[in-house]
């Protein structure tokens, strides 16, 4: 049987140890094994973004990764994008424009679309358009998306 | 703050949950429950010879393995036909599991359980199945000429064929009509294959308790997996639950039911006494759910010098893949809908329904209409040029008038009831598109060029929805109503409805869709039906239960009903509001209780109050509670209507396909909430995108899907997706008191006509196909 291995993962800032088989998927080990579901499985191939969360605060998709290869490393979930006092500007930002509709897609775009304004807080049309086009959205047609970022960067600037 | 939210923008009740990650999608529920995987047919078509499971049974976790021979005969029975027709003469299902024959790659054909899905998926890598392949039907021609037969029993691979006629008012029949009219064109029109594609697959998750089942399935309509489940497994319908939790889109895949999985994860758990949850992944989606679209269309039309149809003839091979468990609902949606905003002469349409080697085909947003509105939208392109006319002009000659509603094309329609559209205002819609646009301002150059696309969409389709509203003696307000949701904001929605029946501040209202323990009766989230259907039904049941409340909140404050009204959850006099009774205290008093378990119900007592000793506690005619039931059962859909029209630019060298600008006119008759309304026309705008110009299903001359992976299967992203500019127009629906039509398809469905409109005035080469790629747009140049 293949083997198991026990990592340390910080998830939101919790050490999490965990034992896994050394192909378990990051977004697998998240699901299923630390019950963070928030985190969602598309496509398992790297293409749709579903799975996005921030490892070490850089956007990666969780199904591409195996869990035993972040042993260490601190990665941000849908689940930890939020702060003491509710929801965060980018989660809010989605709200007010309705750029989610199913929710399935959302997590990815949030986690993204959070690393996105890390780096770039007033990023251009362009610029927004270019930072989610990794994610895939089958509802929505972006346009609510895509306002949703500027939205965010706005209340960030508010707030900050 | 107000409680008449009808018509207002609420920011959704969904949101909070979705976007802090605690959504419960199917996969997200079953943490710890066995995994079940499938081997599925490598081959397109092939007989079976043998099933070797020998070297999987050493897999570490194995839990069970299933071939269609394991199978009790109730639950081996091929899969229920779900809406046959009379021209259905040849409809086939699947069994659950292959039986003897594999007719599509992807048909699963063993089905696995184990401690997880990673040893479930080693355990079916493991079984070794002997085929003996068999010669595939790929492409409707082929199907057509029928030299291969996909199912042996099905001469020259016809399921269904079906001929429609409408004479012209003198009597003329469309091909007579064609013959003596002054202009007549003759054309062909190729659509392809695409497929609802929603972000989450299916899914399916059983517990077994000894007595009850309880099944949660990503479904568009959990009542009706409910009875499809118990009549395979035969079990007492009281016995069974079926919940769709939330669900990450359908789009029209998640309508069909049962699915094999939906019978046979709730069967092995029931055997193996073990709780089974089986999660779709992409690749499976591909190759085993279900696909749309693919037509061949034939066309004749004859016309006036002023562009007006006379007769038009319309010749459609349908591809229905291996099975037909939805019927032909498809290609009669197809041969209704294609009639538009429009008035014709004469109208035949057949169509001829094949059987191929491919995945199943069943309704996928639109469900018909895209072909449709292409066939006609493109003949009336056709005819413009002909003629030299504006292509609007030609339109407009067309269509049907204001003052002609209610207005019968004298078919019938997919709900099986005739075709009368009940009300519109094509002629406006055409006015406010072209100015969105700028129509009349826009100068033609070459690669750069202008379309319009026309639609008429039947929405609202019955039987029937029904709403349960119930008021608790905490002031709460509690909405269900049977049919699910996958996106569509129905927890908003019916929110603002009941909160503006009821009076009530919608913070007080909860909604549950989808839940048989809260809703048994229903038919299910399609053809743009939810809000049109259920929104009503609601709205109905909250009336029965505001007549209820002013009724006993009469009784107390010494008042006639008839003065009293409801306003921010108090029920008051008219102008008096100091005279006023809480609902809570009502739904109370609603409720004579024995038993005081709370301060609330202490007032309610039988012992505590003044009732009268010469009554029963509960009246004649009375229930106990605060509650009402209802449903809305419409004589006939609603047509909601659209015009879109876009401006695309074509690249002189590499033919790339940009759309600059992308305007929607759109009447859904009332809008409950235009944010909601805005959101739904973006989505489908962009699923009309991917099919206009990006999704195919591309299969080989074997059979073998040769894009079934996110990577090949080519769906917008942001990039590309243009803008989209909306104007609403309502013209309210005289058949339901809210005087709705549904909106959820409409924004897929003129789409890619419209940009084959775009893509030939920029180019001025004829499109006669979608999708069409930059390559082949380089190809056509010639």
């Amino acid at each position: 049987m293949t083997a198991e291995h026990e990592i340390t993962l910080v998830v939101n800032g919790t050490a999490r140890r965990v034992r896994v088989p050394g192909r378990l998927l990051l977004s697998d080990c998240l699901r299923h094994e630390l019950g963070l579901t928030g985190t969602h499985v598309g496509c398992e191939h790297g293409v749709c973004g579903c799975c996005t969360v921030l490892l070490d605060g850089r956007p990666v998709r969780s199904c591409l990764t195996f869990a035993v290869t972040v042993d260490g490393r601190e990665i941000t979930t849908v689940e930890g994008l939020a702060g003491p006092d509710g929801l965060s500007p980018v989660q809010r930002a989605f709200a007010e424009c309705h750029a989610l509709q199913c929710g399935f897609c959302t997590p990815g775009f949030l986690c993204t679309v959070t690393a996105l304004l890390k780096e770039n807080p007033a990023p251009t049309d362009e610029q927004v358009l270019e930072g989610i086009s990794g994610n895939l959205c089958r509802c929505t047609g972006y346009q609510n998306i895509a306002k949703a970022v500027h939205r965010a960067a706005e209340l960030l600037a508010e707030e900050s | 703050m107000t409680t008449r939210l009808f018509g207002e923008p609420v920011q959704r009740r969904e949101d909070p949950r979705l976007l802090a990650g605690l959504g419960r999608y199917l996969d997200d529920l079953g943490s710890g429950a066995l995994a079940a995987a499938f081997v599925r047919s490598p081959h397109a078509h092939a007989r079976i010879r043998d099933i070797d499971v020998t070297a999987a049974l050493d897999v570490d976790g194995l839990v069970a393995i299933y071939t269609w021979e394991d199978l009790p005969e109730r639950v081996g029975r091929p899969l229920p036909l779900l809406i046959p027709h009379p021209a259905l003469t040849h409809g086939r299902t699947a069994y659950p599991l292959a039986r003897d024959v594999v007719r599509h790659v992807g048909e699963p054909v063993v089905m696995v359980v184990a401690t997880d899905r990673y040893l479930a998926e080693d355990a079916c890598a493991l079984i070794e199945v002997d085929y003996e392949p068999l010669k595939p039907v790929v492409g409707l021609e082929e199907a057509a000429h029928g030299a291969a037969l996909v199912h042996e029993d099905v001469p020259g691979n016809v399921g269904a064929h079906l001929v429609q006629e409408v004479p012209s008012t003198t009597g003329r029949g469309a091909a007579e009509a064609i013959e003596a009219a002054p202009h007549t064109l003759a054309f062909r029109l190729d659509i392809e294959r695409s497929a609802s594609m929603p972000l989450e697959g299916r899914g399916v998750y059983a517990r077994w308790d000894g007595t009850d089942l309880r099944v949660y399935s990503s479904t568009q309509t959990s009542t009706s997996v409910r009875m499809a489940i118990a009549a395979a497994l035969g079990l007492p319908l009281p016995h069974v639950e079926v919940i769709a939790p939330d669900v990450g889109g359908g789009f029209g895949v998640k309508i069909v039911h049962p699915w094999p999985e939906e019978v046979l994860v709730p069967w092995a758990a029931m055997l193996l006494g073990r709780e089974i949850k089986w999660t779709e992944d992409r690749r499976e989606h591909f190759i085993s759910s279900a696909h749309e679209r693919g037509q061949v269309q034939h066309v004749r039309v004859g016309f006036d010098d002023d562009g007006r149809v006379l007769g038009l003839d319309v010749s459609i091979l349908h591809d229905h893949g291996a099975y037909t468990p939805y019927g032909i609902i498809v290609p009669i949606v197809t041969s209704t809908q294609l009639l538009g905003p429009y008035r014709i002469g004469a109208y035949r349409v057949e169509f001829t329904a094949v059987y191929t080697n491919t995945v199943q085909v069943t309704p996928y947003r639109g469900a018909g209409r895209p072909q449709g509105v292409f066939c006609m939208e493109r003949t009336m392109d056709k005819i413009a040029r002909h003629l030299g006319k504006d292509r609007t002009e030609v339109r407009e000659v067309n269509f049907i008038r204001p003052d002609e509603f209610p207005y019968d094309q004298g078919m019938i329609f997919q709900d099986g009831r005739p075709l009368i559209y009940d009300s519109g205002d094509y002629p406006r819609m055409l006015r406010m598109v072209k100015e969105l646009i700028g129509w009349d301002d826009f100068r033609p150059e070459p690669g750069r060029g202008i379309g319009i696309g026309c639609y008429v969409e039947g929405t609202g389709v019955g039987p029937y929805e029904g709403g349960h509203v119930q008021i608790t003696s905490d002031g709460r307000v509690h909405v269900s109503t049977g049919l699910t949701s996958q996106g569509q904001g129905h927890e908003t929605v019916f929110a603002q409805i009941a909160a503006t029946e009821l009076g009530v501040p919608i913070e007080r209202i909860s909604v549950v869709t989808g839940d048989t323990r809260r809703f048994g009766y229903a038919v299910g989230t399609f053809a743009s039906r939810a809000a049109v259907m259920s929104g009503n039904a609601i709205a109905l049941a909250c009336a029965k239960v505001r007549e209820k409340a002013l009724r006993i909140a009469a009784g107390a404050l010494e008042a006639d009903p008839a003065d009293l009204t409801i306003s921010e959850g108090l029920v008051h006099v008219v102008g008096a509001p100091s005279a006023s009774i809480p609902l809570s205290t009502v739904a109370v008093l609603a409720n004579p209780l024995r038993y005081a378990f709370d301060e609330e119900t202490a007032r309610a007592t039988q012992f505590s109050g003044a009732a009268a000793t010469d009554r029963p506690p509960v009246v004649e005619g009375e229930e106990p509670g605060l509650e009402g039931r209802d449903y809305y059962s419409p004589i006939r859909s609603t047509f909601a209507a659209g015009m879109h029209a876009a401006i695309v630019e074509t690249d002189p060298l590499t033919a790339e396909i940009k759309v600059v600008r992308y305007a929607v006119v759109h009447d859904c008759g009332r809008l409950i909430n235009p944010m909601i309304v805005e959101g739904q026309i973006h989505g489908g705008v962009a699923q009309g995108i991917g099919g206009a110009l990006y999704e195919r299903m591309v299969y080989d001359a074997d059979g073998q899907l040769l894009n079934a992976s996110f990577m090949d299967f080519l769906m917008p992203y942001a990039t590309e997706v243009p803008h989209i500019e909306t104007g609403h127009l309502e013209t309210p629906s005289p058949l339901n008191p809210l005087g709705i039509k549904g909106a959820g398809e409409a924004g897929v469905i003129p789409v890619s006509a419209v940009i084959a409109s775009a893509i030939e005035d920029a180019e001025g080469i004829e499109i006669d196909r979608m999708p069409i790629s930059p390559s082949e747009l380089f190809d056509l140049r010639g």
